[in-house]
């Protein structure tokens, strides 16, 4: 004897949205992305980038940009990641980068932390002196120079680099690297202690 | 030679502790690392790359099982790691050998069963080179595993194998691998490994917070629809009997998920069985209308929740789980609980003010219990229902009985009509859902548990996938029932054929198999044929009589299906109950 077919049975009231957040039917919560800075110490050792950045890409997280490099201590590394997700992601991102055994500690930093990126950027060199003028308004240098071309340095904000990149436009850009951001928190704070 | 090895050792308690010779090379402090970690059982196949290991194996006590492939190495330390909840071991060569482990691995993961690979490689001059039986084990396992260790050194490869060692069984338990360059295995050592640790990094909560857990206990005790969700958590936890302390206490209904199946009696009246896809409709009910939700390390896994969405859509919910990144990630979670379930739940029963006040909805559930039996059509001149098959199985042996299974609908069968009241009797693959499970998986259950009844339901098409494991437990001489529960296709798919391609069976029908009951007999095993009513507890009782591997090809209607059936991420209090249902949500 079969019970009540699908559309008799006894039915919630509620609702959850996709991220598995119960929701107020009369005002939907979803949440938008935003930008986060991701600071993690790890292991100074072969294979923590790759076990990073395969982390980021199996689940999916859009990673804006990664850096590594040394710190004071040979055996650890510092990464700073920038990541784009809505909240619930962001958290994951920062728990499933706790569970690697490679990494010491993670954190993302305030809005208001130190974030600076390097940008080179080579161009034609056939007006030397503009180059330069336009360098030095985003208080660039150049860097290497021959008659064919100039490349120029630029540190700063990433908007400070997207608006010279964009200036530099007019030179005939030949090449661009982009190292991504790295970050560290203003103030005291630092990720082995917490102040 | 693994025939010496598995040579039972006599009286393991009556032995004096030997004095153990000091170690001489790298592969003698991998061995030694194991022995340390208290391993009996090793499941594995020789090779190239792994040969010094095996060598310094041929002096140690500890067992080898020679596998008839890695895939089965890997499924029988995991199943073995299962049932005794310490982990199991495989051993395989570089290469293709590694490669070979890897789905084990994989499903090792998905269901965090604690398995420690370890893999040959090739000498550390060779990596990178392309050398022969060549591949990049670290690179490959690296996202299945907890981690995975590439040895550098023989002076510290024992250190490296005891802490995978202990990471696999640490916290959340799960895979973690080792790959052993052969000039490091070979290589001269004096170091002996040093005790089993977790890596510095790994931190494992113990106790949840206090305060949180005197909330959650007031939320609990507050509903008027309360449910227990217990997951594979509660297992591994060892928290079976804490959880059923709890909810008998609070007179909670509880609802497992799959892995979860054996954490809570299902003859017990509080029990709804587990829920899900094709989980029980008085589960998926009460799962659909709580109000309050304590679940028990689960990570709500889309088959258990279909559609989040429509999911506990009512609930608050309460979660314990030993991983903080289970927290929230697909469930939010209202009352986040980090520890290990058992202390948790001992936090949590002193901490509840008082007994939800519950009838009504105890009341509710026993009538979806009576609307929604688990039932099939038995006429008697239908083929024979592969329901039928489980049931009788199951009445007729001890509830300490081990299960295993393959993957189809062949499992979801054994799971809804096997009667299962102790934890560790259930040992199926859940997340990764492998087929070819079973065969290995049975052969890992009988090592671990010799005086358990071992029974392995599978399906035609799971079972041709690892059929060669018979080998294995035939020279092993295990005392395991497989029951192929035979419908000439590989059925879990048809049926979604059948119900969701307009009955486009295409590459799913398999009516050229082999003659199961044959094929057993080329092996060395039993052969059993079943393909009416009439003979089904009689072969049943044979075939369990028979001291070693019996097969009983089982030819069921092959036009049985699996119901109830909550579609793909529908919700759950929707499933369907036949075929018509199905054009219904
Ligand atoms: C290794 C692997 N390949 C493919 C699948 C996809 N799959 C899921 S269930 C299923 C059918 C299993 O057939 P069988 O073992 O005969 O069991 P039945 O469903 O007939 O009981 C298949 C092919 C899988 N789960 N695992």
């Amino acid at each position: 004897m079969p019970g009540p077919a699908p559309d008799e049975r006894m039915r919630p009231k509620g609702r959850r949205n996709t991220q598995g957040i119960r929701v107020d039917p009369e005002a939907e919560v979803t949440h938008e992305p935003r930008q986060a800075v991701l600071s993690a110490l790890v292991k100074h050792r072969p294979g923590v980038l790759s076990e990073v950045s395969a982390l980021f890409s199996r689940r999916q997280f859009n990673i804006e940009s990664l850096t590594v490099g040394p710190t004071v201590d040979d055996d650890t590394a510092r990464m700073t990641i920038l990541i784009e997700e809505p909240e619930p992601g962001i958290d994951q991102a920062k728990k499933q980068l706790r569970k690697l055994v490679p990494v010491v500690s993670v954190r993302e930093l305030e809005g208001e932390a130190v974030r600076r990126e390097l940008a080179l950027v080579k161009v034609s060199g056939e007006k030397p002196d503009d180059v330069n003028a336009v360098a030095d308004m985003y208080d660039g240098q150049a860097v290497d120079a021959s008659t064919d071309s100039v490349t120029v340095e630029i540190t700063g904000s990433k908007q400070k680099i997207d608006a010279a990149i964009e200036a530099f436009k007019q030179f005939d850009v030949q090449e661009i690297v982009r190292t991504g951001a790295a970050a560290l928190e203003r103030g005291p704070k630092t990720l082995e202690k917490d102040v | 030679m693994s025939e010496r090895a598995s040579v039972p050792k006599e009286e393991e308690e009556a032995e004096p502790e030997t004095e153990q010779e000091p170690v001489t090379t790298g592969a003698q402090s991998v061995i030694r690392a194991l022995e340390n970690a208290g391993t009996d059982y090793v499941f594995g196949v020789q090779g190239g790359a792994i040969m010094p290991v095996y060598d310094a194996l041929y002096d140690s006590d500890i067992n080898h099982v020679t596998m008839a492939h890695e895939q089965g190495a890997s499924h029988a330390a995991d199943a073995y790691g299962v049932v005794t909840g310490d982990p199991g071991v495989c051993f395989a060569t570089s290469g293709p050998g590694a490669t070979n482990l890897v789905t084990g691995i994989a499903d090792a993961n998905m269901d965090s069963d604690p398995v420690i690979a370890l893999t040959g490689q090739v000498p550390t001059e060779f990596v990178g080179n392309d050398a022969f039986q060549e591949t990049d084990t670290v690179g490959i396992t690296q996202p299945i595993t907890k981690e995975s260790y590439f040895a550098a050194d023989s002076d510290t490869v024992g250190d490296d194998v005891s802490e995978a060692f202990a990471l696999a069984d640490a916290g959340r338990q799960g895979p973690t691998l080792v790959d052993l360059p052969k000039d490091v295995t070979q290589g001269e050592t004096e170091v002996e490994p040093g005790s089993s640790e977790t890596p510095e990094t790994y931190e494992v909560p113990e106790e949840a917070d206090d305060e949180n857990v005197q909330e959650a206990a007031e939320a609990l005790a507050e509903a008027d629809r309360p449910v227990i969700l217990s997951g594979g958590g509660v297992i591994k936890a060892d928290a079976s009997n804490a959880l059923r302390e709890f909810a008998k206490e609070y007179e909670i209904p509880v609802i497992t998920t799959m892995p979860g199946i054996g954490s809570f009696p299902e003859d017990h009246e509080l029990s709804l069985e587990w829920a899900g896809m094709h989980g029980t409709g008085y589960a998926n009910m009460a799962i659909s209308n709580t109000d309050c939700m304590l679940a028990i390390g689960t990570r709500f896994d889309d088959r258990l929740t279909g559609g989040v969405d429509s999911f506990a859509p009512d609930a608050e919910v309460i979660h314990i789980d030993i991983d903080p990144a289970e927290i929230s990630k697909n469930v939010y979670a209202d009352y986040p609980l980090i520890g290990d379930a058992r202390e948790v739940l001992r936090q949590l029963f002193d901490a509840m003010p008082r007994a939800p006040d519950a009838d009504e909805w105890r009341d509710q559930c026993q009538t979806w219990k009576d609307e929604y039996p688990m039932d099939y059509d038995t006429p008697d001149d239908e083929p024979l229902k592969p329901q039928y098959v489980v049931e009788q199985f199951s009445e007729m042996t001890p509830d300490d009985t081990i299960v295993c299974t393959g993957v189809g609908q062949h499992q979801m069968w054994a799971s809804q009509f096997w009667e299962y009241t102790e934890p560790r009797t259930w040992v199926s693959s859940h997340g990764l859902g492998t087929m070819g499970y079973g065969v290995p998986a049975a052969i890992g259950a009988k090592l671990a548990a010799p005086d358990q009844e071992v029974v392995c339901f599978d399906g035609d098409g799971s079972f041709l996938m690892t059929v060669q494991g018979l080998s294995v437990a035939v020279r092993e001489q295990l005392d395991i029932t497989y029951v192929v529960l035979n419908n000439e296709a590989v059925g879990m798919v048809r049926q979604w054929q059948d119900g969701f391609y307009e009955g486009r069976r295409m590459a799913s029908e398999y009516p050229w198999i082999p003659q199961f009951d044959k094929l057993a007999e080329a092996f060395g095993a039993r052969g059993f044929t079943l393909e009416s009513y009439d003979n089904v507890e009689e072969t049943i009782q044979e075939a369990r009589e028979y001291d070693g591997p019996s097969v009983i090809d089982a030819h069921i209607d092959p036009g049985e299906n699996v119901f109830p059936m909550v579609p793909s991420g529908g919700d759950n209090g929707q499933f369907a109950l036949n075929e018509d249902h199905l054009d219904m949500i």
